[in-house]
Formats: structure tokens, sequence, C-alpha cells
């Protein structure tokens, strides 16, 4: 499969990354790369395999519904850009 | 092993016998790490006073008679552990400014076991790379050869480790991160099964896949490290329930009797002659300490790169989805409105490596592409799994080169992404699986440069490996070498 620039865009738009047109030419030569090594995937026979998302097939752990942590917003918050009255602000979404 | 080199079991004996206090001995490793990191780059954050307050309290410890094993023993983290206070930087611009607010639980731990933090140690931007070339704060250089990469992505610990600026410290690995660069440095580095090291406060590449472990000199400080690190924690989903182990407890057992798999794969092309050498000696040591050696076959191993550059980008191109100049990290100076703060904050805060890994991640994920790479890439996941559980019903321990190569220049595997991507190709399959893997010196190729033996374990097999390492370096002195880079 060939990557399109418009597909380098695309991505980015989806990845929330501003790419100028300069960047996004070395990326796409870069990616186009990195996807023809993928497609050795192709060739491979995978009917009735399982997909395996992790090593030991584990059954995510449930808990009490109980509060268990301390109120810490004060020490988090104190790492944001800005925030106020416990707020994190940022610029005007709706008009 | 020579006095040049310190390893937590000797700072132990020296700090119990009262030869030194851990104030001296911080103050000790400050110095070094003063002249050194300059030059070598392997510190991103020190904090001498801190340090010293963390020493000054173990010595405490020490005199009210409450001192264990490694209290007040120097160390280094690797800065993608959140340290609260600490600026945490993870190698990238993102988090250039970030003072966590927290602990991860291997720092925890390391902690509470009395071990005094020297810094926080230069890495691969959000742990993607494979010689350190790619972080934020400059390139580290392998002690052996300063223009040469000490491997990735835990590029400065392992050259602190090989300097001698630290007798140990922590690493990350996701397809090789630690153990290539302890090949790649003359060091040892396991990284453990996976689910046995917690990830809580470790800032997050790809979650099915990280792994943190110990990087020290020799298997018993490796151990000695595990012990601290190892345990179950509520915090962490993917953290297993299991019962306390020593994993020291099979040090010193020998390897009379036991089976190693020599996969036919890891010696095929791509190889290099001097690698090829180095192993084979070792190999030849180990038929000599009583074990034997059985042809084995990994048929899907050669899938494990592709497999890997699917799977990992797109688990990164989720975890970083959290970096919006919202909550921390960093926020671009000038935008419009929201979309545009997002999409500036996070393409001046990521490097070009980051933002590749993200793109290829959105990509494979995306509407009409999900089945055709990321599922198949799960499917594949299972494949090379079932290869090692089919080879271990054959051997105890599977054993091949680490790396591909050596140290290798500064710029030299720049231009081609995949061309880096291959430097992992026997260490991917291993992450992939979940299963513990190490790397131990082994030798040198005919430029010095240092070669890396991996020991790969069934599940749960860390003790075992360590006893074989030990076995190796009780008839050898590979890991005794010292780099003409290492501080005095």
């Amino acid at each position: 499969m060939s990557l399109t620039l418009d597909d380098v865009q695309r991505a980015a738009d989806l990845a929330r990354i501003e790419i100028g047109e300069a960047e996004a030419l070395v990326t796409l030569d870069q990616l186009t790369r990195v996807f023809a090594m993928i497609e050795q995937m192709q060739a491979v026979d995978v009917s009735g395999i399982e997909p395996m998302a992790h090593a030991q097939d584990l059954v995510l752990r449930l808990r009490p519904d109980a509060v268990t942590e301390a109120d810490q917003r004060g020490a988090f918050q104190a790492v944001a850009p800005e925030t106020e009255a416990g707020l994190y602000l940022v610029p005007k979404v709706i008009e | 092993m020579s006095t040049n080199t310190p390893t937590l079991k000797s700072l132990s004996a020296q700090l119990a016998a009262g030869e030194c206090s851990s104030v001296e001995l911080a103050q000790e490793y400050i110095n070094k790490i003063n002249k050194l990191n300059e030059v070598l780059g392997c510190f991103v954050t020190v904090e001498p006073e801190l340090t010293l307050a963390q020493a000054k309290a173990a010595d405490e410890q020490r005199r009210a008679g409450q001192a264990g094993v490694l209290t007040g023993v120097p160390f280094a983290h690797k800065d993608i552990f959140c340290a609260r206070g600490w600026r945490t930087t993870c190698g990238s611009r993102m988090l250039e400014n970030f003072i966590s607010p927290y602990d991860a639980h291997v720092v925890e731990r390391c902690r509470d076991a009395g071990l005094v933090m020297l810094g926080k140690t230069n890495m691969d931007e959000f742990a993607m790379g494979s010689s350190n070339e790619t972080s934020y704060f400059g390139k580290v250089r392998n002690p052996w050869d300063l223009e040469r990469v000490p491997g990735g992505s835990s590029g400065g610990s392992a050259a602190a480790v090989a300097a001698r600026l630290a007798p140990a410290a922590t690493g990350t690995d996701t397809g090789g991160s630690i153990r290539q660069p302890a090949a790649l440095t003359g060091i040892c580095g396991l990284k453990p099964t996976y689910g046995l090291v917690s990830r809580y406060g470790m800032i997050a590449f790809a979650s099915s896949l990280d792994q943190a472990g110990p990087m020290a000199h020799t298997a018993e400080d490796l151990g000695l490290l595990m012990n601290v690190m190892a345990g179950f924690d509520a915090r962490d989903s993917t953290s297993l329930e299991r019962p306390a182990e020593d994993y020291l407890r099979h040090l010193g057992e020998g390897v009379q009797g036991l089976r190693i798999g020599l996969p036919k794969e890891f010696f095929a092309e791509g190889l290099s002659a001097d690698v090829a050498r180095s192993i084979e000696a070792a190999v030849a040591e180990y038929r000599r300490l009583g074990a034997t050696v059985v042809d084995i076959s990994l048929p899907n191993m050669a899938l494990s790169v592709p497999v890997y550059y699917v799977l990992a980008p797109a688990e990164a191109s989720s975890n970083l989805s959290r970096y919006d100049g919202v909550r921390y990290g960093h926020r671009a100076a000038e935008y419009r409105d929201l979309a545009e703060m997002y999409r500036r904050s996070r393409a001046e805060g990521f490097g070009a490596e980051v933002k590749r890994r993200i793109l290829i991640g959105t990509y494979v994920l995306s509407h009409g592409y999900y089945d055709a790479y990321y599922i198949r890439a799960q499917k594949l996941r299972r494949l090379i799994a079932r290869d090692f559980v089919e080879a271990f019903r054959e051997c105890d321990v599977i054993m091949g080169p680490t790396a591909p190569g050596t140290a290798f220049r500064f710029g030299e595997k720049s231009g081609d992404p995949v061309q880096m991507y291959l430097s992992d190709i026997y260490t991917i399959a291993v992450n992939l699986a979940g299963l513990p893997g190490m790397s131990i010196p082994c030798g040198f190729d005919t430029q010095g440069l240092p070669v890396g033996l991996q020991i790969i374990g069934n599940y749960f097999d860390e003790a075992r490996m360590l006893g074989v390492a030990h076995a190796f370096q009780q008839a050898t002195d590979w890991h005794g070498r010292v780099p003409a880079g290492a501080a005095a």
C-alpha cells in the first residue's frame, strides 16, 4: 500500500499534531519506508488465530466501589499551565 | 571483579563495615558525575542537596540499627519514573519542566529500601529509540568510545553504570531498551516477565510491552535490585499477584545439565561476525561448565519487527494523547483556539521520532485499517509467543546475541528509521511474548566494543536465569572490564 501526503495530514489531524508541508513530505518518505517493512505481515496466514492483547491473558481486577484516594488536587494542579478555582483553564470552545 | 567496579553488594558491605558513610559515598559519586556528565550526558537531572539528604537519612537509619541490605547505597533512576519533587522529563521537551507530584511504585520501593538517588538518567524521548539520540536533552556517549552510541532507550542508565557514575540504575524495556544498551556498554540488564514490576508512575509508551528492570554490573546485583523492584501493586491493573520470591536463590547452583536452546533464526543473515564469534565462545564456556546445547527454531521471529512497529506505535498514540497542554507539560505560547492549542503544544513538545510513531499508530488504528494492521499484528503476536512456548519444551533457557552488532557511530542509523528499528531484531519478540530476558557482557569485537549475550527464560524464571548468568560470571571476567571513559 502506498501512502499519500493526504494520509499523513489526515493522521496528523486525528493525532492533533500540527504538521507543515515540508515536515509532512519528510514524514511521508519515512512512513513509506516503515510501512514497506510492515507489509511483511500480510504474507502470513492468520486464519483461526485469536488476537493476543498481552502476555498473561489477565482478566481485569475489580475492587469494591468505595473511596480510597485522598484529595490531592492542590498538588496535581501545581504543575498545570493555568488553573482557577480548581478548574483547568483553556481557550474558549463555545462562542 | 576489579576494585574499579563497585557493586551494590560491595558498597553494601563497605557501609555495613563502617568503612564509609552514605553521605561520603554519595558525595564521591556526585563529584564523579560533576566531572564526567558534561562529556557523557548520562544524567538529565542531578540534585545534590536532595541526594545528600537521602544519604543523611540512610546514615541515621544505620545508627538506629535499622539498615537493610541496600540502605545508603547510591544508584540512579531512568528519567521515565515519576519521583515526587524531582523533575521528570522522559527525555522530552513536552515534560521539560514537569516536577512530579507523586512517586512511581518503583521509586517508592527503592526509597523504602534505603537506596540513595543520585539523579535521573537520560533516555530516548518517551522511550522510543535504540541509541539515545532522540533525547531533547542531548545525546549520551558510550564510555567505551565517545563517538558511539550507548544504545537506547535506557542509554543514560547504561552509560552511567558503565562509566562507574552509579553502581546500578533502573531502566525500562519495551522492545529491548534495557538489554540492547546493556549489551552495547558492557553491563548487565534484565527485563522481567511482564507484570512482575509495577508500571504505576512509569511514564507509559506501549502499555502491553513496557516493563521496568535493573541494570548493573553483576547478576547478583540484578537480583538484589529485583528483590526491591518486583511485587504486586494494586495501582497497576496489569500487576501480577504472586508469592514473594528471592531472586538470588539460584545463585551458585551451577549449570550442570542445563539445556540451552540456540534458535537458528538468531544466527542468520544480519548478525555481525564479531558478535557471532563472542556468542559462540560464550556458549562453549557454558558447555565447559556442564550445560548441553539444543538447536531450536522460532519460525515466526522475523515477523517480530513489523508486528512491534504496528503494536507499539498504536499503543503509544493512545498513551501520548494525554499530552495536550491542559493539565501538565508543554503548552504552546501562541494559539487562536483550543484545537490550535492542542496541535501546536504537541507539535512543539514532541520530537521527530515520537511524532513519527504517533502518526504510524494513529494510522494503523484508524477506520479501514484497524483489521488489516492492528488486529493482524495481535494475531501474529500470538504465533510469536507460541514459538517460545514450544521451544521451552526442548530447553530450559534460550541464548543468543542481544544485538546484531556493537555500538554504532552517532548518525549512522538516523537516515532510515527502519535501519534503527532492526537493531532490536533479537530483543523485540521477548517483549511481544511477555517473557523475561537479560543481557550480560560476553566479549569484545575487534575494535574493543562490548558484546552482549542474551538469555531468555520461560515465564517467571528470572531466578534461574540469574543463576545461569552468575555461573558464567564466576568463570569469566567480561563484566569486570572498565572502559577508558569511566570515572577514576
